[in-house]
């Protein structure tokens, strides 16, 4: 054991039991939401989408808290602080992406569909194998997404109890686990849309004060910030300028282009963010929400700039490291420095309020995510393949309470393996499987007149099949020290995003489908939802 | 909260003067539609393909031209920072030019077709305050 992580485990004892009572009370509060809303869930358009009641401002926040997740606030954060500049191409991948959700997305979403992706594909399309298709890749997304959250948390318990805590670390995953499940059973898509209300306002005040106090540690010169995380890298210059991660050799410099790639065109495929559009009134609600979440996630990411160069400058890569290999915890680290060091009063309460935050943060996304992939699950999947339409409301709806318990599960059980992995790079593989299986087929129901059932289904499968096996047969999977598998290697594909080349697959597949199979698109259902897409005519 | 159904063809106010009763019922043919849809497109389609084509500008440039984002331009802070902030401003900057665009040249069609072809137009309480 390092001496630096014996000062924190040390220091670790101080702000334990306040970070469980302020996460208590954040627990207590959201599930408070959580039955109330639940009490006011009667039918499957309340389950899921919260009775399509909310505004585009609430929505808008609800949209932020969804997408600032673990990921974003401890992995990018790590991401700069270990590696520098790269890190901040997640950032402005991650904003960037907004501007397909709002141009080509959003609106014709919520004008078309109803509770789920799928929904949208459907419309003109045979339902059955659409729907399985769509339902199977949301679930994949999903899960995908869902480790990366589990792996932050993974890495604040492990910050929080000491290295030792291997058994308490397990029992908090478990905790968080049934703790999602329950909002998601109870509060439906109405109570996690209030919990992450609260949880984005919580984590933007958080990252807004410690921002704060890292400028004023260089009286708001963000150039002596930079020359100072420069320096306290060891690397120099070096660390401002792209390349310190993925500028190495060839193969990284395109392991660059493909996560700028999957960053950008993954957000408006994401199934936890697209159900979003469903929880207002009309398309125009949903344009305003996501004109809200433009403003509030770009703020938020700058935020994250000045914390990942403030936890380099500050608590230095060498502490970072000894903690979390991959970065996880650089923020909560920094908040330590910021109160005064570890150790201090001031410390123990600014990293108790950090880390609660972050718990909060893991706590609301998990919830969005469960209930995306159940609902989809219900409504795609048992309600209309397996039982043919003929399930009544509540068997869908009790259906969607059971995937999301199943879900809860597998998310626990795959978390015991994937903390050496750097949370946003996880969450990049999950946008590299929704801009591969999700967006092409999104886009071509949307705007291509001739898309045909074969094209949804041959994009659908070849995107998901495709990126999910280059992932599994990259570096992230085995081969090097901070695989999921260290000890054994089969990875041959060079790059660890997929993006590059399964999205062109998705679209090429999606193409192809379309013009070698034999039927033919029709032109009046096309028409018809191009009128509802646009003007909102026949919308739910 | 689902909108109320109407039947086609029933404007609630009357505003309408059904000339061609046709055109009633096929709203993808209505002049008005056309002129709508294709005021879309050649908004969403041009500008989603420019800032995509510059965003990957960006990351190319990262990639493959590491001196000229090397270079400093004052203090500590080079090209790249800039180029990097400078994404950010342009997405707020298309955020709110589509804001504007669809307020003034979407938003009245759209009411106008639904009024023409639909049921009235849905204003919640909650969105009169918006």
């Amino acid at each position: 054991m390092t001496g630096s992580t014996l000062t924190l485990a040390t220091a670790a004892g101080d702000h334990r039991a306040l970070t469980m009572t302020l996460f208590g009370v954040f627990v207590l509060a959201t599930l408070g939401i959580t039955v109330w809303a639940g009490r006011q869930t009667k039918d499957a358009a309340d389950f899921y989408a919260g009775g399509r009641g909310f505004t585009g401002f609430q929505n808008g926040l609800a949209i932020s808290g969804d997408y600032m997740s673990a990921a974003s606030f401890l992995g990018i954060a790590g991401v700069i602080a270990l590696s520098g500049y790269d890190g901040f191409l997640y950032s402005i991948g991650f904003l960037v992406a907004w501007l397909v959700a709002l141009l080509l997305i959003a609106e014709p979403l919520r004008n078309s569909g109803r509770y789920t992706m799928a929904d949208v594909l459907a419309f003109r399309m045979r339902q059955r194998p659409v729907r399985t298709a769509a339902g199977i890749s949301t679930i994949v997304v999903s899960v995908f997404y869902l480790l990366a959250q589990m792996i932050g948390a993974g890495s604040l318990v492990a910050l929080l109890l000491g290295i030792e805590g291997d058994a308490a670390k397990r029992w908090t995953i478990v905790g968080v686990g049934a703790l999602m499940v329950l909002y998601v059973v109870v509060g439906g898509m109405k109570g996690t849309t209030w919990v992450q209300i609260v949880k984005a306002v919580l984590l933007i005040a958080g990252a807004a004060l410690m921002t704060v106090l890292v400028l004023a540690k260089y009286d708001f010169n963000p150039s002596s910030l930079l020359g100072a995380a420069a320096h306290a890298s060891g690397k120099g210059d070096a660390f401002l300028e792209p390349g310190l991660k993925y500028g190495a050799t060839g193969t990284s410099k395109l392991d660059f282009v493909s996560l700028g790639l999957a960053l950008v065109l993954g957000t408006a495929g994401l199934p936890h963010i697209l159900v979003r559009f469903y929880t207002v009134p009309t398309a125009k609600a949903a344009r305003k929400s996501v004109l809200w979440a433009i403003g509030i996630i770009g703020v938020f990411y700058l935020m994250t700039l000045a914390l990942g160069f403030g936890a380099a400058a500050l608590v230095g890569p060498r502490t970072i490291k000894a903690s979390n290999a991959a970065g996880n915890t650089a923020a909560p680290l920094l908040a330590q420095q910021l109160g005064g060091g570890a150790g201090s009063t001031g410390g123990a309460i600014l990293l108790a309020v950090i880390s609660a935050v972050a718990f909060a943060t893991i706590l609301a996304v998990v919830a969005g995510l469960t209930l995306a992939s159940s609902a989809s699950f219900a409504h795609d999947i048992y309600a209309n393949v397996i039982r043919r339409g003929r399930a009544g409301e509540r068997e869908e709806i009790g259906s969607a309470k059971l995937a999301a318990v199943a879900i809860g599960a597998i998310a626990i059980l795959l978390s015991i393996f994937a903390d050496r992995l750097n949370a946003a790079a996880v969450v990049a593989l999950a946008f590299a499987v929704a801009a591969s299986a999700n967006l092409p087929t999104l886009l071509y129901s949307l705007y291509w007149k001739r898309f045909t059932t074969v094209g949804a289904v041959s994009s659908v499968y070849a995107g998901l099949i495709s990126s999910v096996l280059l992932v599994i047969f990259s570096s992230v999977v085995s081969g090097t020290p901070t695989s999921l598998f260290p000890h054994s290697d089969f990875h041959w594909f060079p790059l660890e995003n997929p993006g590059l080349v399964s999205i062109p697959i998705g679209f090429l597949a999606g193409w192809l489908g379309t013009v070698l199979s034999k039927q033919s698109a029709d032109p009046a259902k096309y028409a018809e939802l191009e009128v509802r897409s646009l003007t909102g005519l026949g919308a739910h | 909260m689902d909108h109320p159904h109407q039947q086609p063809g029933s404007p609630p106010d009357g505003t309408v003067t059904a000339t061609d009763p046709a055109q009633l019922e096929r709203p993808e043919e209505d002049r008005e539609f056309r002129g709508l849809r294709a005021s879309f497109r050649s908004f969403a389609f041009p500008v989603t393909l420019g800032f995509l084509l510059w965003y990957l500008l960006y990351v190319l440039l990262s990639c493959y031209a590491h001196d000229f984002m090397a270079a400093k331009l004052f203090g500590h802070i080079n090209v790249a920072l800039v180029l990097g902030l400078l994404q950010f401003a342009s997405t707020f900057a298309i955020a709110a030019w589509y804001a504007r665009f669809a307020e003034r040249r979407l938003d009245p069609s759209a009411a106008l077709l639904r009024e023409r072809y639909g049921r009235p137009t849905v204003v919640t309480p909650w969105e009169a305050g918006e």
